[in-house]
């Protein structure tokens, strides 16, 4: 089963790379950005039954090893 | 004092750490490989500075889940003195044996220059020769994620409980870490992390040894 985890800097950190590519984007001249925050996305087959022991093991590993709760938010998607 | 210096893949400081603790302990440390399992019996473990693993996935995340990370919660729940450095205090923060996080410098760039650090308390193994918010250290930083993050109910639980150990002087905050905090305490006290690098101000023909007085601090603590 194919998973997808999205891990995204919390709200309240700043992401200086974001920034950085706002930056660049403007001075490619595509006025009106803002806000622009840099996250990840990690692919995964997981070998499981379903979809809900697929979510289960991933949220195991985001909350292991994936994700630093400290400063990111992760979002899991199964496919399929 | 025996110590023991944990080693990862992409560790790059580790000579550097040994220099100094020869230097202030007069006895030449050992090197424990990651994959360990156990430690050899010894009163201090540090965690030196380096790229382990590449910083992969976040710096220090994939080495702080090595095998021989058990063998070093347990050396901390004893009490014993654990130091990690710039890589090993990234490790040591993932591990979840410090609290916060160390985010990619606010300025983009990797810093390598001298800062001074201002001691923050007395009051640890690491710190008892200085005063807090009186002695000064000039210690070399050289990294690219620095920037130590906590929310602003941590870093007043880490100012309540006197766990800050460390900050750089005021306008010498190289990385934007909050309240220029450069290094942390456990609620123990025994585990010290810090980005710069004091085990390279031990020497005066490197340019100082400021750095020599958190070593020689664990001796009169021992």
């Amino acid at each position: 089963m194919k998973a997808q985890v999205a891990i995204r800097l919390r709200p309240d950190v700043l992401d200086p790379q974001g920034k950085a590519i706002g930056q660049a984007l403007q001075t490619l001249g595509f006025s009106g950005v803002d806000n622009v925050r840099q996250g990840k996305l990690i692919e995964l087959d997981v070998d499981a039954a379903d979809a809900a022991s697929a979510k289960a093991a991933v949220e195991q590993m985001c909350a292991r090893l994936l994700a630093n709760p400290v400063i990111e938010d992760y979002e899991i998607e199964i496919e399929g | 004092m025996r110590a023991a210096i944990v080693v990862f893949p992409g560790s790059n400081r580790e000579r550097d750490m040994a220099l100094a603790c020869r230097r202030a302990f007069g006895e030449e440390p050992l090197h424990v490989w990651h994959r360990e399992t156990t430690l050899p019996d010894v009163d201090f473990l540090a965690l030196p500075g380096g790229f382990s693993y590449g910083d992969y996935l976040r710096p220090g995340a994939i080495a702080a889940r090595a095998p021989i990370m058990d063998a070093i919660r347990a050396h901390a729940a004893a009490g014993k003195p654990v130091l990690g450095v710039c890589n090993g205090f990234q490790i040591l923060i993932e591990a979840g044996l410090l609290e916060g996080a160390l985010l990619r410098n606010a300025n983009l760039k990797f810093v390598c220059r001298e800062t001074t650090l201002v001691c923050g308390t007395g009051n640890s193994p690491f710190t008892r020769a200085m005063q807090a918010g009186v002695t000064r250290m000039r210690t070399p930083v050289a990294h690219h994620d620095g920037g130590y993050f906590v929310t602003p109910d941590q870093q007043k639980m880490l100012e309540d409980q006197d766990r800050i150990a460390f900050r750089y002087a005021d306008g010498d905050n190289p990385n934007g870490s909050t309240a220029d905090i450069a290094g942390v305490l456990n609620a123990g006290r025994n585990v010290l992390g810090l980005m710069p690098h004091p085990e390279n101000a031990t020497d005066p023909l490197a340019g100082g040894e400021d750095g020599l007085a958190l070593f020689t601090s664990l001796l009169e603590a021992a």
